[in-house]
């Protein structure tokens, strides 16, 4: 049964489709999704059933076509485009499953994009991501490029880079279906520590059931709607 | 980006400093052809001068009456009016074979329209029998001949002789014969003889003559157009323009380096973007707004813009130094050539990075979950 709270993230009604006419898909058929503070929360479901669809339409990268989504208070309905790109560049970090680093620019510069984003100076920018490259264990790594790391390090970058602006909502697409079990494992603490944190939502979307014993809270989705959400343990997928 | 990846990067500066080098150097060579066809105007030098009423330009002279003269000295205005001879003949060398020269003859009393840069003698010696100045051009002419000319060398004009007293620099011409200055009686007997002989005259207006009535009134004398020397500069290169392929060949050229820089940049630039399309998106998802990338990606096609740029003027700079050493073929680099081709890479450049803009614009960013 899903109850509503305020605060964190907030999705009511949401219904997004693709295509016209009768090639028309809906992914998302009316969703209601919550996201506490100080949670990890995991987003499970087999593939196609709208996770990702879903993962987009909360952080504003994606216009749904009912519903409303709520962002710590903020409905993103009430924004411009350009309003809700701020929005997203000051409050959302984003770990990708293909990590999406930009191969040309070494760690340290890649994790220092989203404060550049911010309008922080380059040397305050590359000086932060320094230190909490630093904090995951990248210290040695700072001026390697994607292709001088392992997946998981680079993993590691990217949750740097998803993290460095403090973010109150982390996203994460699929964050260790790149990588092997221990390396996973790893970034999966590291999402932990950072969901510790009263003011932070950490939405993870996932298929990898070796991870699922890290959510606080599991959203299960089917063929576009919310099927069940599972408090810490419940869940048996 | 686009620097880190070697390749594209690299590729685009080729493909843009060889349509840099490719437009600035046909261009410069076009300007020095140019230049070249009004090297008369610029060695004789006289504010004014008077032609036949059909003559079009520099090169062609229609004789006219020695009477002319006189009639463009009477006209209220005009400080002093003197005849010049010109035209092309052979001149006959030691071993019999032939040169083509530009005679030009100047008026004995006043020597108006003198050479400017003497190397070696004096230009009043024209007055000495049989006595001619020659210029650079010829010397090497001749001397690809087998004759070193210097001071004191003859050689022959239409069967009569002609003593070389003096050795000046000129601009070289169109025609690209060598010139040689004598006086203007003298070179009436060096030319084969026909009714009229008179080339030009050329005109000094009075100072407190206004220029424009003073050309009006030679004009109205009748069989007669008075033109400024510059107007006279301007209305040959228009006529070069107009009658020749000179244009069409070098614009096809110049054309062409647009159309190779634009395909070079153009798909270049539109494959580096689409490369990166991912990255693009995951930098709009983290809040980087449209500005901000066409930022980027202008920032970047206009680095790879300047560098080419550099790159190619460079160059065809270079060519000009080599080739101006030996005087062919012609160059002429005034800045309208810069600017135009520096104008067209940034067109090229501004193009490409639009063409790979769109793709970013279109981009959602949501593809970066996909």
């Amino acid at each position: 049964m899903t109850t509503l709270s305020p605060g964190g993230v907030i999705g009511r009604g949401l219904v997004k489709s693709y295509g016209h006419g009768e090639n028309r898909l809906y992914a998302l058929k009316g969703v209601d999704f919550e996201a506490r503070c100080g949670e990890l929360t995991m987003i499970v479901g087999p593939s196609g059933c709208g996770k990702t669809t879903l993962l987009s339409v909360l952080c504003g990268t994606l216009r749904c076509e009912a519903g409303t989504v709520e962002l710590f208070g903020q409905a993103l309905e009430n924004l411009s485009p350009g309003a809700v790109t701020a929005f997203r560049g000051r409050n959302v970090g984003f770990v990708f499953q293909q990590f999406n680093l930009i191969p040309t620019w070494t760690a340290v510069e890649n994790v220092s994009v989203p404060l550049l984003l911010n309008g922080w100076t380059r040397s305050r920018a590359e000086s932060a991501a320094a230190e909490l490259l630093g904090r995951v264990g990248l210290a040695e790594k700072l001026r390697a490029y994607p292709a001088q790391l392992s997946g998981g390090q680079q993993q590691r970058v990217a949750i740097a880079r998803g993290l460095v602006h403090a973010p109150r909502l982390l996203i994460c697409d699929e964050p260790t279906a790149a990588l092997d079990a221990a390396s996973g494992q790893k970034v999966l603490e590291l999402l932990r520590e950072s969901a510790c944190h009263p003011d932070r939502c950490v939405v993870v979307v996932t298929h990898d059931s070796r991870i699922f014993g890290f959510a606080d809270r599991i959203a299960e989705m089917e063929d576009g709607q919310m099927k069940a959400f599972y408090g810490k343990g419940e869940y048996r997928g | 980006m686009l620097f880190g990846d070697r390749a594209k990067y690299g590729m685009l500066v080729c493909g843009l400093s060889f349509c840099a080098l490719l437009m600035s150097q046909q261009c410069s060579v076009f300007c020095g052809l140019l230049l070249w066809t009004t090297a008369t105007l610029r060695n004789v030098r006289a504010p004014i001068w008077v032609a036949d009423a059909k003559v079009e330009q520099v090169n062609e002279a229609v004789s006219l009456r020695e009477v002319e003269v006189e009639r463009v000295r009477s006209v209220p205005g005009v400080e002093w009016a003197v005849p010049l001879y010109w035209g092309i003949l052979q001149a006959r060398l030691p071993d019999g074979t032939f040169q083509g020269l530009q005679l030009t003859g100047l008026d004995s009393a006043s020597l108006v329209g003198r050479p400017g840069r003497m190397r070696e003698g004096r230009v009043e010696d024209l007055r000495l029998p049989n006595a001619v100045i020659v210029d650079q051009v010829a010397l090497a002419k001749f001397a690809k001949r087998g004759v070193q000319l210097r001071v004191g060398s003859v050689f022959e004009i239409n069967d009569k002789e002609a003593r070389v007293v003096g050795i000046c620099e000129t601009d070289r011409s169109f025609l690209g014969q060598p010139y040689v200055f004598t006086t203007y009686a003298r070179a009436l007997e060096y030319a084969p003889r026909q009714r009229k002989q008179l080339s030009f005259v050329l005109v000094q207006p009075r100072r407190e003559a206004a220029v424009a009535e003073v050309l009006q009134r030679i004009s109205q004398l009748g069989g007669l157009r008075a033109v400024t020397e510059r107007e006279f500069a301007w209305e040959t290169l228009v006529w070069y323009f107009r009658n020749t392929g000179i244009p069409i060949s070098f614009g096809t050229v110049v054309l062409l380096g647009v159309v190779v820089g634009i395909a070079i940049a153009g798909q270049t630039f539109y494959l580096f973007v689409y490369e990166n399309l991912r990255f693009m998106a995951a930098l709009k998802a983290m809040g980087a707004r449209f500005r901000t990338l066409a930022g980027m990606v202008f920032l970047q096609a206009l680095t790879v813009g300047f560098t080419g740029y550099g790159l190619g003027v460079g160059l065809a700079a270079l060519f000009g130094r080599a080739v101006l050493e030996k005087g062919q073929p012609p160059f002429y680099m005034p800045w309208q050539v810069l600017v135009f081709t520096g104008v067209v890479i940034l067109l090229i450049c501004c193009l490409s990075a639009l063409v790979g803009l769109v793709k970013i614009a279109r981009a959602e960013p949501a593809m970066v979950f996909k």
